[in-house]
């Protein structure tokens, strides 16, 4: 193979999702993205060319790229999370566009989940409103390792400085209550393309990055967590053929840390202990696996393992409980009963559970804990205390995103209903 | 110090075979959609490594019109013969011996739109509570929020507004009685994404997928190859000639187009996609029927 091809296997993969009310011009950007990076293709941009003219509009409207399913053409809005993909010779990026409005948190809950980075988008002219608070707080909930806040419609102001740091100033105000480490901010005009992919020519003054150069840079290396090894048992591979008569093979996704062969585990709940035998990936043998690869582990001793069991390192433990504190986001229409009892999916263990209390509920708004009237419908973001039939063993979801998410599913319905972030 | 870091074609791939093993762990009958297309190659080659070294835990479906590329059916044979999967076939023409489908008439019949019909037979006839398929989010506009766990009602029907959230890689797979899902492990990935995980992992692909010469004809602006299946217009006899293409896509004879294309290698694959003006669909006569018929076809139970 040569250097170029090489080249394509060197491309590291960023999903990021776009935040901002109607309006803020949140297509016009992925559409300008996707345009700018020669990611559109013939066709599509003769399908939106002429679906603008059809519209009467003067100018081609990039917005039209992301446009989704066809109840929401007629409506004109996005509702539900699309995914849109695009490529740059460094990255890979995955978009997961959700719309903004609050009747929509469940949708941005959603897509934050997967997320490396997030982009909130301000209108220049409005400044930082209650939805771009919202919006970050949603971020730093999810545990977003990443926020750009795109100033947008700096033509409308004048392409000002002054409009750009009065933002800048609101936001990280506001900003220093929540856990978010890494901000950037960029003054676009997304409809004309200033600083989206190429440099603005109007806003001398700004010295920073273009948006494209952060989503190509910033770091996401350290995005999982390799440092506490956790392994969820998702599948037992027992080939029973003749080559391979006595593997017993633990298929699973390592949610953190680093396996390597040799390693004394402990299996949760029981508490054996053994060790790492061969890690393998298909037909080829590894010495290590980390955290989000897919892999079969072989121990040494044969002890009774099946799926929703957890391999962990044996002085690293996770927590085991069945009491367990979450933030979480109701996704059904039918509210959050106290006293109601559930199943949750956990990693790769699905147990009954019932819900102790609500807390308090966040007026994400505000961002104000409220602790009267506490009733979570759907929406809503509040702090409930489960109580699970069997124990579980996990992380805080500031810890680790795997080992610390969850998911409330209606048993009568089937739907899933909560998406809970263990304290 | 060694660096923690996939590529993202790794990415993508443990992503894949961590739904393939939920599939297999959430269910009771599951089954993979095999079309010959690269997609659902692709999808096998993931199968085989994501249970290695046990064999692939449910039987591969492939929907025949009866209209294929004879080397689809080579490269199946001789898959399903190496990886010793179990092969089902569901016929499009039994569908139409037993009244269930209708066969298209005119120069434009196809008996694509046939396959759902026979598909949701199919599934109903094998009892399959999954049906795992090849579909991309990147493919069409209206799969861009099509969930990798995809809920079908007890008539096989999507309802696009009434999806259940998917969250981390938590993936709810619970269902009634008479419903199925469809699991759609490679959402994430682009076409180009596919070629070069097919370079990466050197998996040998159909002789049409590259260069060949073969006789074509005009339609409506796109080359189809010349077969026994599809009625020619006078006009369209008139562009009948030997050219030399290849397919980006491969699906039921009648509407699959050709392009023309010296690629003979997956790396001149490559390189012709990164340079390519128009999506891989732009070539498939089935979705210019109109924007949104993808759309239709999806709520009805197409793959
Ligand atoms: N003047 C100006 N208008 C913009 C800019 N970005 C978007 N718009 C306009 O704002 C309106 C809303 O944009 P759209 O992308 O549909 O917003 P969305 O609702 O956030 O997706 C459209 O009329 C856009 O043309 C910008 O940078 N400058």
């Amino acid at each position: 193979m040569t250097s170029v091809h090489q080249g394509y296997l060197n491309m590291e993969l960023l999903r990021f999702i776009t935040a901002g009310s109607v309006d803020d011009g949140k297509s016009t950007l992925i559409g300008r993205l996707l345009y700018d990076s020669k990611s559109i293709f013939a066709d599509q941009m003769e399908a939106i060319e002429l679906a603008s003219f059809r519209k009467g509009e003067e100018h081609v409207n990039l917005a039209l790229l992301t446009d989704g399913l066809r109840a929401e053409r007629e409506q004109g809005i996005t509702i539900d999370v699309a995914y849109r993909y695009f490529a740059t010779p460094k990255r890979k990026f995955i978009i997961a566009d959700t719309p903004g409005h609050i009747q929509y948190t469940r949708n941005m809950v959603t897509g934050a989940s997967t997320a490396n980075l997030a982009i909130v988008l301000v209108d220049a002219r409005k400044g930082v409103v209650e939805q771009t608070k919202r919006h970050a707080y949603i971020a730093s909930l999810l545990q977003i390792p990443h926020l750009v806040v795109c100033i947008n419609k700096m033509d409308l102001v004048d392409f000002a400085e002054q409009t750009y740091q009065q933002v800048k100033h609101d936001f990280e105000n506001f900003a220093s209550k929540l856990a978010i480490n890494d901000v950037h901010f960029v003054p676009i005009c997304a409809l004309e393309g200033d600083n989206v992919v190429n440099r603005s020519e109007r806003m001398k003054w700004y010295g920073g990055s273009t948006l494209m150069h952060i989503l190509e840079n910033v770091h996401i290396g350290s995005d999982h967590n390799h440092i506490d090894a956790r392994f969820p048992v998702q599948y037992v591979l027992r080939p029973m053929n003749t080559a391979h008569h006595d593997y017993r093979g633990y298929a699973g996704r390592v949610a953190g840390g680093i396996f390597r062969v040799g390693d004394k585990v402990a299996v949760l709940p029981s508490g054996f202990t053994t060790r790492v035998k061969g890690i393998h990936l298909g037909e080829r043998e590894l010495s290590e696996a980390f955290a989000p690869m897919s892999v079969a582990l072989t121990l040494e001793d044969d002890i009774g393992i099946s799926r929703g069991d957890m391999l962990v390192r044996v002085n690293n433990r996770p927590q085991t409980g069945q009491d367990i504190d979450l933030m979480v986001c109701w996704m059904d229409e039918r509210p959050l009963q106290v006293g109601g009892r559930y199943v949750v999916r956990h990693t790769t263990s699905d147990v009954r559970c019932i819900i102790l209390e609500v807390t308090y509920t966040m007026d994400i708004n505000t961002l104000q804990r409220l602790e009267e009237g506490r009733s979570i419908g759907l929406n809503d973001i509040g702090r409930v205390r489960i109580r699970a039939t069997g124990p579980l063993c996990f992380d805080s979801y500031r810890k680790n995103r795997a080992t610390g998410s969850l998911i409330i599913i209606d048993e009568a319905t089937n739907r899933t209903v909560g998406a809970g972030m263990i304290v | 110090m060694a660096t923690y870091k996939l590529n993202h074609l790794q990415g993508l791939e443990a992503e894949a075979i961590h739904v393939m093993r939920e599939v297999a762990a959430q269910f009771e009958n599951p089954v993979l959609l095999f079309s010959g297309g690269k997609d659902s190659i692709v999808m096998t080659h993931l199968a085989m490594k994501a249970f290695y070294p046990a064999s692939i835990p449910f039987p591969l479906l492939h929907i025949d019109t009866g209209h294929n590329f004879p080397e689809t059916i080579v490269y199946r044979d001789r898959l399903v013969a190496r990886t010793g999967a179990k092969l089902v076939i569901g016929h499009v023409q039994d569908s139409i011996d037993r009244g269930t489908a209708v066969e298209e008439k005119g120069y434009n019949a196809s008996r694509n739109a046939l396959q759902s019909v026979t598909l949701l037979e199919s599934i109903a006839h094998g009892k399959y509570d999954a049906a795992l398929g090849g579909g991309r989010r990147d493919e069409e506009k209206s799969r861009a929020k099509e969930r990798f766990f995809s809920h079908r009602d007890e008539f096989g029907q999507w309802d696009p507004k009434n999806q259940r959230p998917e969250l981390w890689d938590l993936y709810n797979g619970r269902k009634h009685q008479g419903e199925h899902f469809r699991v759609f492990p490679i959402s994430n990935w682009t076409e180009m994404d596919v070629w070069q995980y097919i370079l990466m992992e050197e998996i040998p692909m159909p002789s049409i997928y590259f260069t060949h010469r073969r006789l074509c004809f005009e339609r409506s602006g796109a080359l189809y190859s010349y077969s026994e299946f599809m009625n020619l217009r006078d006009s369209e006899k008139e562009t009948l000639r030997e050219m030399q293409v290849r397919f980006r896509t491969i699906g039921d004879m009648t509407c699959t187009g050709a392009t023309v294309s010296n690629a003979s290698t997956v790396v001149e694959i490559i390189e012709e996609i990164a340079s390519s003006r128009v999506t891989e669909r732009g070539s498939r006569q089935d979705d210019k029927r109109g924007e949104a018929a993808m759309e239709d076809r999806k709520k009805l139970g197409y793959f």
